[in-house]
């Protein structure tokens, strides 16, 4: 099943804080929204309030068209993976997973334990039982699902989850940092599992994580929060290739952007120390601004940037290489440099980079992003 | 040094347990001696007249013995469940649900620990007089029905309940109440079990209360009934007494060795002593 989740106008606050400021999100039917950004910037507490764990103070939510604002959590036909799994402690595998469907069902004196077994009908519980053991074939834990969730590894547990979330197909799908408490290696892992499992289900998935790397390797879209509002709604590549803000800019990519201070003169050309960089700032906005410059657009070159090199790291195909800029220490930038190209780079060398200016991002003092073109000058 | 060092806790352990337990081997000791030897302070454990089967039967039958601990029973079981009934879902509400008030209610709650029932005793008495309950069950039961203290233990123990998985509860369905009996007190099991040990010892072995307000003595629960048993005797033989202290002592010592572990638990996990 899938439905679209609608946010009008939503507004949160705890005591003086606003949590969220006004949110308009329209997550599409069968899609899978990821919402990114730092702890705090209110991601969880808008996925709180879809799930309707949480009542907005402002704003209403939709699912599939309908208001569901006013209703409660298990009324709304969504499912949810925890970070901590929330798997209940005394149940089995099988139980867990039965519970939402029990729940949705079984009336109330069924689900009693002894009286239940008798008033229960013997065809819901075929059918219950039925539903379970698919779930767990779609997750590979048939295998476990006789024994108690204190039993199972971390990733077990997260199959279990999924399991028990996907046994009812449930109009949407949300997941608060559910791969957070696995190792690298089993989260890079389940990282391909869920896409596939979106896949293959085509349901609607909203996805809360501050990794930034699950974000755009999963997503059809991705909206990036920061301090309650949605700073950019857009796909893993609109938000690499034109961050809107230089937060989206700086929060989006490995290694991280390269920021340099630089000025726009009034003329509109970008300099760097006093050099031009082959760049015009549109419209009338002189004065500092902000530019960057992702670590593959930057490039060794014959004259450029004076860089004196620090390190390189070697990640198999591709090195980085962090260095300073001579002209200010203080001042980080880290390149990339393909494995076979030939150059030799070592500590304390100084070398010259530059970079084609139309890959350049520039943002003005408040940090939105400045339209910018390049000149017909060589960058330098 | 390091077998010093090994040793003294078990020493220290061991004198305490012994204090402990001494009136408890002096009680059992009477229980089987022959009146003349009863106010001999040996506590050598085999008496030279083996009065055990006089004592016991002469306790047993001297007074409906039966009769006091199904009083007991009835009287321990009524509390205990009523104030369960109502701790439980008033500690659920105030350690996980957030509504205005919670924090002075939880205040409210701990400086009500601080009451004696001694001073509530005249107001309770005058009351149930009023209302013609003396002499029941019920006047022995109802002042001790809601019980702060089993709201403040189990309040100590839900709170370390997750939270996510009473909100994964309640998206998938479930009621509050389902939550509070199903889960969250499913998981606090050893608090339960610390909590009728409590319960249960304390009022199985209540004299003050039972004293105010029951003078039927088909109604006296095990400690009253003994009251009763001695007045008959005039105090004259203790070794009989004795038995039947050992008689009431007996099932709140099973009762204790049964939920041991979880009685442990229970305390240790919830901070309470």
């Amino acid at each position: 099943m899938q439905k679209s989740v609608e946010l009008t106008g939503i507004g949160k606050g705890f005591g003086a804080d606003d949590v969220l400021k006004n949110i308009d999100l329209s997550v599409k039917p069968g899609e899978f929204l990821s919402l990114v950004g730092m702890s705090g910037c209110g991601k969880s507490t808008l996925l709180r309030i879809i799930a309707g764990l949480e009542r907005p103070d402002r704003g209403s939510v939709a699912i599939g068209g309908a208001d569901v604002t006013e209703l409660d959590p298990s009324a709304r036909n969504l499912a949810m993976v925890f970070q901590s799994y929330a798997l209940y402690p005394h149940m089995s595998v099988r139980q867990n997973i039965a519970t939402p469907l029990r729940m949705r069902r079984l009336s109330l004196a069924s689900r009693l334990p002894l009286i239940g077994a008798l008033a229960a009908s013997a065809e819901v519980l075929r059918e219950i039982n039925k539903s379970v053991e698919q779930a767990a074939e779609t997750l590979h834990i048939s295998h476990l699902l006789d024994r108690k969730p204190a039993q199972l590894s971390g990733g077990q547990r997260q199959r279990v989850a999924l399991a028990r979330a996907l046994v009812r197909s449930p109009a949407a799908f949300l997941m608060d940092e559910p791969l957070s408490n696995l190792d690298a290696k089993l989260r890079a892992h389940m990282r391909n599992e869920l896409a596939a499992l979106h896949r293959r289900l085509g349901a609607t998935f909203i996805y809360v994580t501050h990794d930034q790397t699950e974000a755009m390797t999963m997503s059809d879209r991705i909206a990036l929060m920061s301090e309650g509002r949605i700073e950019q709604l857009g796909t893993p590549s609109e938000l690499y290739e034109h961050p809107a803000t230089l937060t989206v800019a700086r929060f989006i990519g490995t290694p991280s952007i390269n920021l340099v201070p630089v000025e726009v003169l009034p003329n509109g050309s970008v300099s760097l120390f006093g050099q031009a960089l082959g760049l015009a700032a549109a419209g009338h906005n002189a004065g500092p601004a902000t530019l960057g410059v992702r670590a593959e657009d930057v490039s060794i070159t014959p004259e450029g940037l004076p860089l004196r090199v620090q390190r390189t790291e070697t990640h198999g195909a591709d090195r980085f290489v962090h260095g300073h800029l001579q002209a200010d220490e203080a001042l980080p930038v880290t390149f990339r440099l393909s494995i076979g190209a030939p150059v030799a780079v070592n500590s304390d060398d100084v070398i010259y980079v530059s970079f084609p200016p139309e890959r350049a991002h520039l943002f003005g003092r408040d940090g939105s992003r400045l339209a910018a073109f390049p000149t017909d000058r060589v960058a330098a | 040094m390091a077998r010093v060092r090994q040793f003294l806790p078990h020493l220290v352990l061991g004198a305490g347990a012994f204090i402990v337990l001494l009136p408890f081997y002096w009680m059992f000791l009477t229980s089987i001696r022959s009146p003349a030897e009863i106010f001999d302070v040996s506590l050598w454990p085999i008496p030279k007249q083996f009065d055990m089967a006089v004592n016991y039967e002469r306790a047993a039958s001297q007074v409906p013995m039966m009769r006091f601990m199904l009083n007991g029973l009835i009287v321990c079981l009524g509390i205990l469940i009523v104030q369960v009934a109502t701790a439980v879902p008033a500690a659920y509400a105030l350690a996980k649900l957030n509504f205005p008030g919670r924090k002075l209610l939880l205040t409210l709650v701990i400086a009500a620990l601080c009451v004696p029932i001694q001073a509530l005793a005249l107001p309770l008495f005058v009351g149930l007089a009023k209302l013609d309950l003396l002499n029941t069950y019920f006047a022995m039961m109802a002042p001790f029905f809601l019980s702060v203290f089993a709201i403040f233990l189990f309040h100590q123990s839900f709170r370390s309940y997750p939270d996510e998985i009473i909100e994964a509860a309640r998206m998938d369905g479930f009621s509050e109440m389902e939550i509070c009996w199903g889960l969250v007190l499913r998981g606090s099991l050893p608090s339960l079990a610390a909590f009728s040990v409590f319960s249960v010892v304390a009022h199985w072995n209540d004299l003050y209360w039972p004293m105010i307000v029951v003078t039927d003595i088909n109604l006296a629960p095990p400690p009253l009934g003994m009251l009763f048993f001695s007045d008959v005797e005039s105090g004259a033989n203790y070794g009989a007494l004795m038995a039947g202290a050992a008689l009431i002592t007996a099932p709140m010592i099973v009762c204790f060795l049964l939920a041991r572990r979880h009685f442990i638990a229970g305390i240790t996990m919830t901070g309470v002593k």
